[in-house]
């Protein structure tokens, strides 16, 4: 009995710990006014006021300056755009070398698997950094370019957004590739044979039975992409330039060069109501999935 | 009713439909198929045994398109087909691991190679149907085919596989997972269409008893070689070599050297202390050659008196008895330690058998109830 309750409550405890209970103390922040003080913020829980004066002082006043200053929205829709291409472009990229990796003869597939995962040995800010050194001006993209006579001008890329999408795609990428690898994998190569008998085409085999049966694959990828990118913070600010809004950014600003925490802390909250709707999504892919499979 | 002979085979002028010759394949330094050359005639219904490995599969698979032959070319009526990609054959295939497309339905299954063909929906509706009614599927249409059992999945495969009306249809174990009576309804389904359609078949089976009852000719296979190919009555009468006796059926094998006795009859000496056999063959024997006298059990009489004038008889115990309903299997001893199985048909109850364990018995049979054998 207390084992089966100890099992049960293990990971209700988590959430609690690590998601209600931090969530609750941003939510409350959000509901409170700005102040110079320490920490910066009105009102603060006072034993001898009582709980019911506190609450009093609560409002959503944050939440409306949100809708009012539209700095935010636009935000919030120019992250989604960039998470969203980002993740088909990240997608384009790496279901080919999913598909390659799996069709690789089977001694070649560890060693394929880990320079995949390599990368994620160095410093992720490192990495961005090496990028910069790639796209500048005076980098070694352009500098290739330049002396192969492709270009005569270098090319603006570094603090644009296409130095955004290089950035999500490349820091991504593997979490795209390993899901689709792992499904593409497991795919029996006769279902090819037995469309090509019944009159497929090579390609259309392709299109008709390996695609739709990665796609347990190819959903949980790109949610592992889309989830991140859209709150991302680190890429926009090194690699992006001030045309580059991302909502990542701005909750940085408000927390950081503003001070403000409460609005800070409400930009987070609807950010996360935004992302819970395709993690619901992507939770319930994985349920269909599992049931597939029994 | 008049029964035409279909002996293609037989026929100088007759054109078979397939055509391998000398086909070789390897898998890297092994040998899968070696240097086979056959014929395969236009609605035949060739059936391929062998034991497990012996290449059934492989053969299958060049036919189908999806292995190349590493020497040697094979032709379908007339024409090289090495290199033909497997769509573009008018042949279907349906696979041993059954290849059923785990993200579509049942019915979508067996509708995917008429939408291929751009066939019209009503017609594919129709077709579907009928594969369907034909597998006793109807019910199970809808569900996907981790929904079904085992049979019921190799039935969706075998309906799949036979939508296409093709011109060359390939089985791999087509109703291995089928209970015995299903399987005989199935084997009879798939005698009708074959008989309605005209369409060749070339099916792999483990069951003999299959093979004897649906194939026009059979081919045994071991090691990637053919051993013998002749129709089923052929092959259970006439084998060639010891191996295809012992792998159609069930076969006494008696080991000896041979004398001519007279016009294709041969004395065979097996044993010292007991008079030779007396066995007719065809084949020619030399004096002293050695050789193998294969003779089936049901060929085999069994008596507790001395029969009078049999061409060959030993004497032996009764040293088990096998029971299988409609006939019973005694394995009797001889002298020389050697067993002799001999079968009868139970025409009487179990209870007034007129033999029992350790029962001394006289065993004959004539002289053509064997075959002798050089290998
Ligand atoms: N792709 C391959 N690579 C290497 N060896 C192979 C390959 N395909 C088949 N073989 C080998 O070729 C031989 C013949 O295989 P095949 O599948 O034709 O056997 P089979 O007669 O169909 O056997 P079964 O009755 O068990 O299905 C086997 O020994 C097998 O291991
Ligand atoms: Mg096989």
């Amino acid at each position: 009995m207390m084992r089966r309750f100890l099992l049960i409550a293990t990971p209700y405890f988590w959430l609690l710990a690590l998601f209600l209970v931090p969530f609750a103390i941003v939510f409350k922040i959000s509901l409170s006014d700005a102040a110079i003080a320490r920490p910066p913020y009105m009102p603060q829980f006072d034993w001898a006021e009582g709980i019911r004066a506190f609450i009093s002082q609560l409002d959503f006043e944050n939440f409306v300056f949100l809708t009012e200053d539209d700095l935010y929205w636009k935000a919030y829709l120019s992250s989604l755009k960039i998470a969203l291409i980002s993740t088909v472009l990240t997608l384009l990229v790496g279901f080919p070398m999913a598909y390659g990796m799996a069709r690789a003869p089977t001694e070649w597939r560890p060693t394929l698997m880990m320079l995949i995962i390599l990368p994620f040995w160095t410093s992720f800010l490192i990495r961005v950094y090496a990028w910069m050194g790639i796209l500048s001006n005076e980098g070694y993209l352009n500098s290739v370019l330049m002396w192969l006579g492709v270009i005569n001008e270098p090319l603006v890329i570094l603090n644009t957004n296409i130095a955004v999408y290089i950035g999500i795609v490349y820091t991504y990428l593997p979490f795209m590739i390993l899901p689709i690898y792992s499904t593409l994998e497991r795919l029996d190569g006769s279902l090819n044979e037995a469309a090509e008998d019944l009159g497929c085409s090579r390609f259309s085999a392709f299109w008709l039975v390996t695609v739709p049966l990665s796609r347990p694959g190819i959903a949980a990828g790109s949610f592992l992409v889309f989830i991140p990118a859209l709150g991302e913070f680190v890429i926009p600010s090194l690699l992006g330039g001030s045309g580059t809004l991302m909502i990542g950014k701005v909750l940085w600003e408000e927390f950081f060069s503003n001070r403000d925490w409460p609005v800070a802390s409400a930009v987070a909250i609807i950010l996360l109501l935004i992302l819970v709707i395709p993690i619901v999504l992507f939770q319930r892919n994985q349920q269909k999935q599992q049931e597939a499979e029994q | 009713m008049t029964v035409s002979e279909f002996e293609p085979w037989n026929d100088p002028e007759a054109k078979p439909l397939i055509h391998f010759q000398n086909v070789t394949k390897r898998f890297g330094d092994f040998t899968a198929i070696d240097d086979l050359t056959i014929d395969i005639y236009e609605k035949e219904f060739y059936a391929l045994l062998g034991p497990s490995g012996c290449g059934k599969t492989t053969l299958m698979r060049m036919l189908a398109g999806f292995e190349t032959p590493t020497e040697g070319t094979i032709q379908l009526a007339g024409q090289d087909i090495v290199g033909v990609p497997p769509n573009k054959r008018a042949t279907n295939m349906m696979f041993q691991s059954y290849a059923l497309f785990p993200h579509l339905s049942i019915w979508e299954n067996i509708a995917f190679g008429l939408r291929r063909e751009g066939m019209a929906k009503d017609k594919i509706n129709d077709r579907v149907e009928e594969m369907l009614r034909l597998t006793r599927m109807e019910k199970f249409a809808r569900r996907k085919p981790h929904q079904v059992s085992g049979g019921q999945r190799q039935r969706v495969a075998l309906a799949r596989s036979l939508a296409k009306a093709p011109k060359l249809l390939l089985l791999d174990e087509p109703l291995g997972a089928l209970d015995k009576k299903l399987r005989q309804d199935t084997q009879f389904e798939l005698m009708d269409i074959q008989e309605k359609t005209g369409t060749t078949f070339v099916i792999v089976t483990h069951d003999q008893e299959e093979a004897m009852t649906v194939a026009s000719r059979v081919a045994v296979m071991d090691h990637g070689q053919i051993k013998q190919v002749a129709t089923p009555a052929h092959i259970y009468e006439a084998p060639n070599s010891v191996y295809v006796a012992d792998f159609i059926g069930e076969v006494n094998i008696i080991d000896g050297t041979a004398s001519p006795n007279g016009e294709d009859t041969y004395a065979v000496k097996w044993c010292d202390n007991h008079a030779p056999l007396n066995a007719a063959s065809p084949l020619p024997f030399s004096e002293g050659q050695k050789c193998h006298l294969a003779i089936r059990p049901e060929k085999v009489s069994i008596s507790a008196d001395k029969p009078e004038g049999a061409a060959n008889m030993v004497q032996g115990k009764v040293h088990d008895i096998a029971y299988l309903g409609n006939i019973s299997t005694y394995y009797v001893e001889l002298p020389t330690g050697a067993i002799i199985k001999a079968q009868t048909a139970n025409t009487r109850r179990i209870a007034r058998r007129s033999f029992t364990w350790e029962d001394t018995v006289w065993l004959s049979w004539t002289a053509t109830a064997g075959v002798l054998l050089a290998e």
